[in-house]
């Protein structure tokens, strides 16, 4: 009981005799505990607007599509044989068939596909779309789905063109029997031509209407059913039993749960996304805390002898290092899950494909742990090393403030004689310690991976053929990611004058005496900055395959989108011109002091 | 200005802190240095005699009066000029060495010859060149925590003679050796005195103040007297004795 007591109460008094560090360890982890947090809780995100869409349309259990071309049925398709399941077992209600057919849409200046759906002007017993504006079809009037209209820019009133046939747009609607746009095409499409280069969006006609587009287009008609069931949590059975007992020229099935599985994509875009930049904010964190830790260790070296020499065992010495960062890294998690918590609606909002508004984030005990897990990790593992040192460093040592020995790197110094004064000192400053070199290119890789990402959602976005400046997947995409990249520049930002700071702390003697010995305090706080740039350079570079990579695996697959070489060149430039002047910072207070007193605080 | 004198303060003086709390490092400090001289300065810790030899090389600031090397006004300098004064004017030798841990001997005394834009191997042939002359060239690739206290300190030297200074500043350079190594460096010196080398050390070995053409004391940042080797007092050398107790 005495041993703890003692061991809060030194790890106590040392949170409170460096309030300032205490806070940045804390903000470090906190900020990839929220990341994480908002991940794990964008699960599910969408089975509430998803539910209250399809209660509001009475949203279909099962939808059943024909569709012409393909392998199995390369023909023009018959609506009767959907009307054979219209009365199989469990079927207590349907509407349609309707005729579908997929034409090109100009509005506004735009090009993209539609997908036509032929509605009755009368309101339809299952899957009647839900207006959020205007009114429902009628001759020359169609109705734009919410994601799409939103995307077009399109307004109750505006003209379209669908084919060659101009329509005004009469309503805004949303609909639980097709996914949202872009996932238009899940229940199957049939695009020849130009037709194929977009990702098309759902707009309803009148049936008359909807077959004079086809015509005059000469597009392929297809037909789509809805089927309510008894019992509608079977809807995935019993679409899956008809599919798999069926021939590929039968109509196919699709479940409720799945189009609901398909709406949420987007939002498992962004949980990927979350997901992974909370993970590189984790690493990141990893670098701050570690450097962080380090410099900490630096600066209690004499206490850590003090208490060895009153008797503190190495075990006690460890024991109050780890416990230090273990309490701040369950305070940290405490406080990324809150904030993860409350900032998660704002990530999920239902978008313009759904109504409803999500429920609160589902954070379960394993979430919790997750987080939790993530920061203890991220604390020990920074810790752990410092403080074997700490318990194992000699009291007379501890108590003289012994300073770890530098590396030595031949080459480097040989190399380096050659130099201009500011590369021969930044380049010797740099070879002395190696780790922090490595933590230091690896926090700048993490950052410049994420602005990479970021770079290449924008890249897509203007990629020829895709129509979505405004589409709410990289809409959606994109807000996440950046609001991922701002976080992680901040962190980096912060690292960044952390790992300056401790080089600058660790320089200060080869600086006052190189200075001593006649570089002047510009050649002595530039060797500062290229010590720095060095890793920065390093990390930019690494950035680039890195965020091409994030970017690829956030968006499941597609061609691989590489932002042009000049926005790349730029971010390089960027990352090394913004970690040298953070670096000026520490550099200019270190000049400001004068050599001698450096000199003799060091022997002091 | 006396064409032979190399260093030359007029009233100068360096405080620490305001108020109740002002500390006079050194008060009104009048010195001439005549080049080829070798001057020590001696008091009790505290007096002043370390901040006096930073005031000089230029490695701090002084808070008033005027001072000269080698003819040039110091105490108006920039930082880059001071910096350029110390690296062609004056060489260092401090009481902790102040090596460079990760730099073998030879890259420590080569160190200033560089930041000075030497050729490397130019710089590298002097500073092998110099540590022969401290007796050293087999320890040439030796880094200094290979090296005793002793060896360190010649390497000091020899890195301080590396630009051929007009003067060597040395703060207590025996103040960390045994007998045997303090020797070894008073004969370094005194080689060095013989050469013409101009030589100002802070020191509290007697014998080092013995070689010396003169003898400074200082007490509470003043100098309290003066003794030429003739053993002529130029002043109160009788208070500085019952000062010092």
């Amino acid at each position: 009981m005495g041993k703890l007591l003692l061991v809060w109460r030194l790890t106590t008094k040392d949170l409170r005799h460096r309030p300032g560090e205490a806070v940045l360890l804390l903000l470090a982890i906190a900020t990839a505990a929220t990341a994480l947090t908002l991940g794990m809780a964008l699960h599910g995100a969408t089975n509430n607007p998803y539910a209250a869409t399809r209660a509001a349309t009475n949203g279909p259990d099962v939808v059943v599509t024909e569709v012409p071309g393909g392998p199995g049925n390369p023909g023009p398709v018959n609506a009767a044989v959907l009307t054979r399941l219209d009365h199989a077992s469990g079927v207590v209600a349907h509407s349609g068939p309707y005729p579908v057919t997929w034409a090109l849409v100009r509005a506004r200046g735009l090009t993209a596909g539609a997908e036509i759906d032929g509605r009755s002007s009368a309101p339809s017993s299952v899957d009647q779309p839900k207006l959020t504006s205007g009114s429902w079809v009628r001759p020359g009037g169609a109705v734009v789905e919410g994601g799409f209209a939103r995307a077009l820019g399109l307004a109750i009133g505006d003209r379209i063109t669908l084919g060659r046939v101009s329509f005004r747009v009469v309503g805004i609607a949303v609909t639980a029997a097709i996914p949202n746009y872009p996932g238009v095409c899940f229940l199957g499409c049939e695009m020849p031509g130009s037709l194929g280069n977009y990702n098309p969006g759902l707009i309803w006609l009148t049936q008359t209407d909807a077959e004079r587009v086809a015509a005059l287009s000469a597009e392929p008609v297809a037909y789509f059913a809805d089927l309510k069931l008894s019992d509608p949590a079977q809807a995935n059975n019993f679409a899956n039993a008809y599919d798999a007992n069926t021939s590929p020229r039968a109509p196919f099935l699709l479940s409720w749960q799945s189009i609901r599985n398909e709406d949420a994509t987007t939002i498992s875009n962004d949980q990927l996304v979350l997901i992974t930049g909370s993970w590189l904010l984790g690493l990141l964190a990893l670098a701050s805390v570690a450097v962080l830790v380090g410099g900490r260790m630096a600066g209690q070296t004499r206490r850590v002898g003090l208490v060895k020499a009153v008797g503190g065992t190495p075990g006690l010495v460890a024991t109050v290092f780890l416990f230090e960062h273990v309490l701040l890294a369950l305070c940290a998690a405490g406080a990324g899950l809150l904030a993860g918590w409350l900032t998660a609606p704002l990530l999920t909002g239902p978008g313009a494909g759904l109504v409803g508004a999500p429920g609160p984030p589902p954070l379960g005990t394993s979430a919790i742990g997750l987080v939790t897990a993530m920061a203890l990790g991220v604390a020990v593992i920074a810790t752990f090393v410092p403080a074997i040192r700490a318990a194992r460093i000699s009291t007379v040592s501890a108590l003289g403030d012994a300073v770890r020995t530098p590396r030595r790197r031949a080459w480097v110094v040989a190399f380096s004689a050659r130099l201009p004064v500011p590369l021969l000192l930044g380049l010797r400053l740099a070879a002395r310690r190696p780790r922090r070199l490595v933590l230091s290119a690896l926090s700048v890789a993490i950052t410049a991976s994420g602005i990479v990402a970021v770079l290449a959602v924008h890249a897509t976005d203007a990629s020829p053929g895709f129509l979505a400046p405004n589409n709410p997947q990289n809409l959606q995409l994109d807000q996440v990611t950046s609001v991922i990249s701002a976080m992680l520049i901040i962190l980096a930002v912060v690292n960044a004058i952390l790992i300056a700071w401790a080089m600058a702390l660790d320089a200060r003697h080869s600086s006052a005496l190189a200075r001593a010995l006649g570089a002047t305090p510009r050649q002595v706080g530039t060797a500062l900055s290229v010590a720095q740039i060095f890793p920065a350079l390093a990390g930019a570079l690494l950035g680039i395959p890195g965020g091409i990579g994030l970017y690829d695996a956030a968006k499941h697959g597609g061609s691989t989108a590489v932002p042009p070489v000049s926005w790349l060149g730029a971010m390089v430039l960027g990352t090394v011109l913004v970690v040298a002047v953070l670096t000026v910072i520490p550099a200019r207070i270190g000049a400001r002091r004068p050599v001698a007193e450096i000199l003799q605080a060091e022997t002091a | 200005m006396d064409a032979l004198i190399l260093v030359r303060a007029r009233g100068l003086r360096k405080e620490y802190g305001k108020g109740e709390g002002l500390v006079r490092a050194v008060h009104g400090v009048d010195l001439d240095v005549a080049a080829g001289e070798t001057l020590a300065v001696m008091g009790p810790s505290g007096c002043g005699k370390s901040t006096l030899l930073h005031l000089l090389g230029g490695l701090d600031r002084p808070s008033g009066g005027e001072l000269w090397l080698n003819g040039r006004r110091t105490d108006q300098m920039g930082e880059r000029a001071l910096a350029r004064m110390r690296r062609s004017d004056v060489g260092f030798v401090f009481q902790a060495f102040h090596l460079m841990d990760e730099l073998t001997a030879k890259e420590n005394v080569e160190l200033p010859a560089l930041l000075a834009g030497r050729p490397p191997r130019q710089a590298r042939r002097r500073a092998i060149e110099l540590l022969g002359q401290v007796g050293l060239a087999e320890r040439a690739d030796h880094l200094p925590s290979a090296l005793s206290g002793g060896q360190r300190q010649r390497v000091a030297i020899a890195r301080a003679l590396a630009n051929e200074p007009l003067v060597v500043l040395a703060d207590e350079p025996t103040g960390n050796l045994d007998s045997a190594a303090a020797l070894d460096v008073l004969r370094l010196f005194e080689v060095l005195h013989l050469s013409g080398m101009t030589l100002v050390i802070v020191t509290h070995d007697n014998r080092v103040a013995s070689a010396a053409d003169r003898v400074i004391s200082m007490r509470d940042g003043a100098f309290v007297d003066e003794l030429l080797t003739s053993g002529t007092t130029t002043g109160n050398l009788a208070d500085f004795a019952r000062i010092g107790g």
